[in-house]
């Protein structure tokens, strides 16, 4: 009803919509390219290939989408109780250290099966308990979670940094990072897995986190709509007021959405740290928890749709990186800009057609 | 604007004539084929039940939608009315139900709001004072014009919105459902105005569903039905009965049938409960009563004085500041500052005041809301996840006993139409068999086909033996459901009586913080 226009088919909603928006993003983008005096065709091309045109670039792609996925998700089951959770940052730099403990000092002493759920477990578990911090504060102290979740952001580096250059870092070494996991805490990347059953697929970052992360969704579809808590949570993010009439505490449901948010996000530390890095290191994060923000925006805080944008995301970061690599005049923050206006026309302006679509289909109808 | 000036005679062009007017939303036909015409001068009423269409056809000549098809006459001039700013050109003005005011501002600031006049707010103002104490003078509006909207009593913001219309040089004023939230004596305030507006020339259009208001102030009435003119009479040609009956289709009984009331055993007992808000201010002050099985206790009284804090005490959301509630002799006080989920186990049941609000959660699917303060029952609840498809079959089931339409447990709550919402909250309170049921407000924006049905359940329910506390802004209601009425001002108890001793009169005397002079 609040949509403009009235009612569209399900199919313009979901597809048309969300097609001729990024649409409209890639034409803007293209004029940006020409003003740098590139071809914008050949930009695409380059883009599209660098994301998808080989194996172990798809592998890229799907690696950096799995940690999208996993942001993506944090944000959006806070915003299904009708919180703004901006944290993820914080959040998935602090799931790095729960993993972390996990495989530098139990790592060596137990196997694989029994590190890696721990490890996962432990990421899980201190992102969660550093999502629950603003989540307590706005439920009991009315602390408006938008503002707190920041500030927690800036405390995640700052302790972080302490304890990588003061008690984590591995003897005898300059750069903040911890010693090396020890094997049992490593999680299988796709090409070694599929080397294990004969096929051959170059080396890349992806790693069974994706399988993780899909079942992320899948545990979040469930969760929200078939489980009654989910649906507790809900009805908090919708009305408050009518969760006080159904005798569901709002105080709590917001406390139980934020250590679910900050779950979701300390994953990504299974896919960086144990997937990919296998130690700890200074902003590892890299800013996934802020792109998470626009993931759920685009994908319209459903499992699917946070899945699609985030494979968006995960192509842009990668075909992007290409692409400054290939064309010199295409720098790095040029890219940034690129991804940039991917939010704005797929986020901030998601309506903009829509009027017009509409009317169009009225007419269409007659 | 002299051309309605001139016409006085009833034979003249009609100062408005909509002409064949077709509105469509998807497979919806809002109005089809309305014609109407309506006199310079005088008071128009169009009645009819919710999704009659009259608010869509208000909307058409106010510019909010345009119209399929049809033509609006002005003066007997074809006009294109695109927007508001047309319609305010046209002279039209509107009075919505809810208010589009700025409670921050002063009514001075309120009416100008959009037409300062130029750069220079004081000289703008200073203009608008001088036009308004005319305006006020002319129309015995009298308003406070440097006191802040908010601090305002309902009738008086009202007033507001009539005179921003008249600023803005309306000679049509259309008002939509404007008594909802008066009391008796401001509504007849309310209609001493319209008159007066008349008087002078202006031209009333009054939509509205109550058959009280059409008689009394009224010069025509048109009735609407399913989007079509059904009939069009003069005000002293018609009764009650036959505009019920034009707007329903069918005959209906405007009195609720009921023999009287055989109370039982004690079933609430609530001794000098004070709430208080969030803000801090006493909401409801030492107040006491008590409920038996088998009786209607209705509480009337103006919304905004106490009642609605009563009830989220007495329903678990909201703790009570001082005083007990007992339930079957039982203190239950310290169970119900729990929430509301104890006050479902105690074989309690609340139809909420305010739907939209609380009583179910608007995107959410009708089989959701459906379980609406029963999400932890175990027959909606597996050992993980929910039993979908025995809520959804007990929706369905719900939805057909209560004549909920469309039947679909799967359209958004938002897309039912008011009635039926209010029907799918019924159907959910009713259907647990609950003791004690607290209702509040049960045919607020509900039609008359659906009010006579939630007055016969409400009846049925208190012939077998449940204590039903009624809270209701509509006098009529409560007179015509309760068998013991309370009357309730600022918090406290002022009055109560018998409804065959109670008159309009003396209730709204009663409502208006008088103390009751006939107290039996």
């Amino acid at each position: 009803m609040q949509a403009p226009g009235g009612a569209l088919p399900r199919w313009v909603d979901i597809g048309l919509i969300p097609l001729l928006n990024l649409t409209a993003a890639f034409v803007c983008s293209g004029l940006v390219v020409v003003a740098v005096g590139e071809n914008p065709f050949k930009a695409m091309v380059i883009l599209v290939q660098g994301a998808f045109g080989y194996p172990d670039l798809i592998g890229w792609t799907l690696y950096y989408a799995t940690n999208f996925i996993f942001t993506g998700l944090a944000v959006a089951v806070a915003f299904h109780a009708g919180l703004f959770n901006i944290g993820g940052e914080g959040q998935a730099y602090l799931g790095g250290l729960g993993a972390g403990l996990v495989c530098l000092y139990l790592g060596p002493h137990l196997p694989a099966p029994v590190i890696i759920p721990l490890a996962i477990l432990a990421a899980a578990a201190f992102g969660a308990a550093w999502a629950a911090i603003p989540g307590w504060l706005q439920a009991y102290r009315d602390s408006h979670i938008v503002i707190t979740t920041i500030m927690f952001n800036f405390i995640a580096a700052a302790l972080m940094t302490y304890l990588l250059v003061n008690v984590l870092i591995k003897p005898g070494q300059q750069s903040p990072e911890s010693r090396e996991f020890a094997m049992s805490g490593w999680i299988p990347q796709v090409h070694e897995v599929l080397g294990w059953i004969g096929i051959k697929m170059p080396a890349s970052p992806l790693n069974l986190a994706f399988l993780l992360a899909l079942l992320a969704c899948v545990a979040f579809q469930l969760f929200l709509w078939r489980s009654r808590w989910g649906y507790a949570l809900r009805v908090v993010g919708h009305n408050e007021t009518a969760a006080r009439y159904a005798g569901i505490s709002p105080k709590r449901m917001i406390v139980l959405a934020m250590l679910l948010s900050g779950g979701f996000a300390g994953l990504v530390a299974v896919n960086e740290l144990m997937g990919v890095q296998h130690r700890i290191l200074l902003n590892f994060t890299g800013g996934y928890g802020f792109v998470g923000i626009a993931v759920a925006l685009i994908g319209r805080n459903r499992p699917v749709g946070i899945v699609l944008a985030a494979i968006l995301f995960g192509a842009l970061y990668q075909g992007g990186s290409e692409l400054s690599f290939e064309m010199p005049n295409v720098k790095r923050e040029l890219v940034v800009v690129i991804q940039g206006l991917v939010i704005l026309f797929c986020g901030a302006l998601e309506q903009q057609f829509r009027g017009r679509l509409a009317a169009w289909f009225n007419r269409a109808k007659g | 604007m002299s051309a309605g000036d001139a016409g006085a005679s009833p034979a003249a062009v009609p100062l408005v004539e909509l002409v064949g007017i077709e509105k469509r939303f998807g497979a919806v036909r809002a109005n089809h084929d309305v014609s109407m015409q309506i006199a310079a001068g005088s008071i128009h009423g169009v009645i009819g039940e919710n999704g009659a269409g009259k608010s869509t056809l208000m909307s058409i000549l106010y510019g909010y939608y345009t119209a399929d098809a049809g033509e609006i006459r002005i003066d007997g001039q074809a006009v294109a009315i695109r927007s508001s700013q047309d319609a305010i050109r046209a002279g039209i003005g509107m009075v919505h139900q809810h208010f589009m005011l700025v409670d921050t501002f002063t009514v001075l600031e309120n009416v100008c709001l959009g037409v300062e006049g130029g750069f220079r707010l004081g000289e703008g103002m200073a203009r608008a004072r001088e036009t308004l104490a005319a305006l006020e003078r002319d129309y015995k509006l009298e308003v406070p014009l440097d006191a802040v909207v908010g601090d305002l009593a309902v009738g008086i913001q009202q007033r507001v919105e009539i005179l921003k219309a008249l600023y803005r040089g309306a000679r049509i004023l259309i008002l939509d459902e404007p008594t909802g939230v008066l009391t008796p004596q401001e509504a007849d305030h309310l209609f001493r105005i319209l008159k007066s507006l008349r008087d002078e020339g202006k031209t009333v259009i009054l939509i509205t569903h109550k058959l009280r208001e059409i008689m009394d102030v009224t010069d025509r009435v048109t009735v609407m039905r399913q989007g079509a003119v059904v009939a069009e009479r003069r005000t002293t040609d018609t009764s009650r009965q036959e505009l019920a009956e034009l707007m329903v289709g069918r005959k209906v009984l405007l009195r609720v049938e009921k023999e009287a009331a055989k109370p039982g055993p004690q079933m609430l007992m609530v001794s000098n409960l004070s709430v208080v808000d969030e803000a801090g201010i006493a909401r409801v002050k030492n107040v006491s009563f008590a409920v038996h099985a088998g009786e209607i206790v209705g509480i009337a009284g103006v919304s905004g004085n106490g009642q609605s804090e009563l009830l989220e005490a007495l329903t678990g959301m909201r703790p009570a500041t001082s005083g007990h509630i007992g339930l079957r002799g039982e203190d239950v006080t310290a169970r119900l500052a729990a929430g509301a989920a104890d006050f479902r186990k105690l074989r309690a049941a609340h139809v909420p005041e305010d739907r939209h609000r609380m009583g179910l959660v608007k995107p959410m699917a009708a089989h959701e809301s459906y379980i609406l303060g029963y999400q932890d029952d175990p027959a909606y609840n597996g050992s993980i996840l929910n039993r979908l498809g025995q809520i959804v079959q007990r929706c369905l089931k719900a939805m057909t006993g209560f004549d909920v339409r469309p039947p679909n447990p799967h359209l958004r709550s938002a897309a039912f139409s008011g009635g039926n919402q209010q029907k799918l909250v019924l159907a959910r309170e009713f259907e647990r068999d609950p003791d004690f049921l607290v209702v509040g407000q049960p045919t607020r924006g509900v039609d008359i086909g659906a009010i006579e049905f939630i007055h016969r359940r409400l009846i049925e329910l208190r012939d077998q033996g449940k204590a039903i506390l009624l809270v209701s802004v509509e006098l009529d209601e409560i007179l015509s459901l309760s068998d013991r009425i309370i009357v309730m001002f600022d918090g406290h108890i002022v009055g109560e009586c018998l409804p065959a001793q109670a008159t309009e009169r003396r209730l709204g005397l009663m409502m208006a913080g008088v103390a009751d002079v006939e107290a039996a």
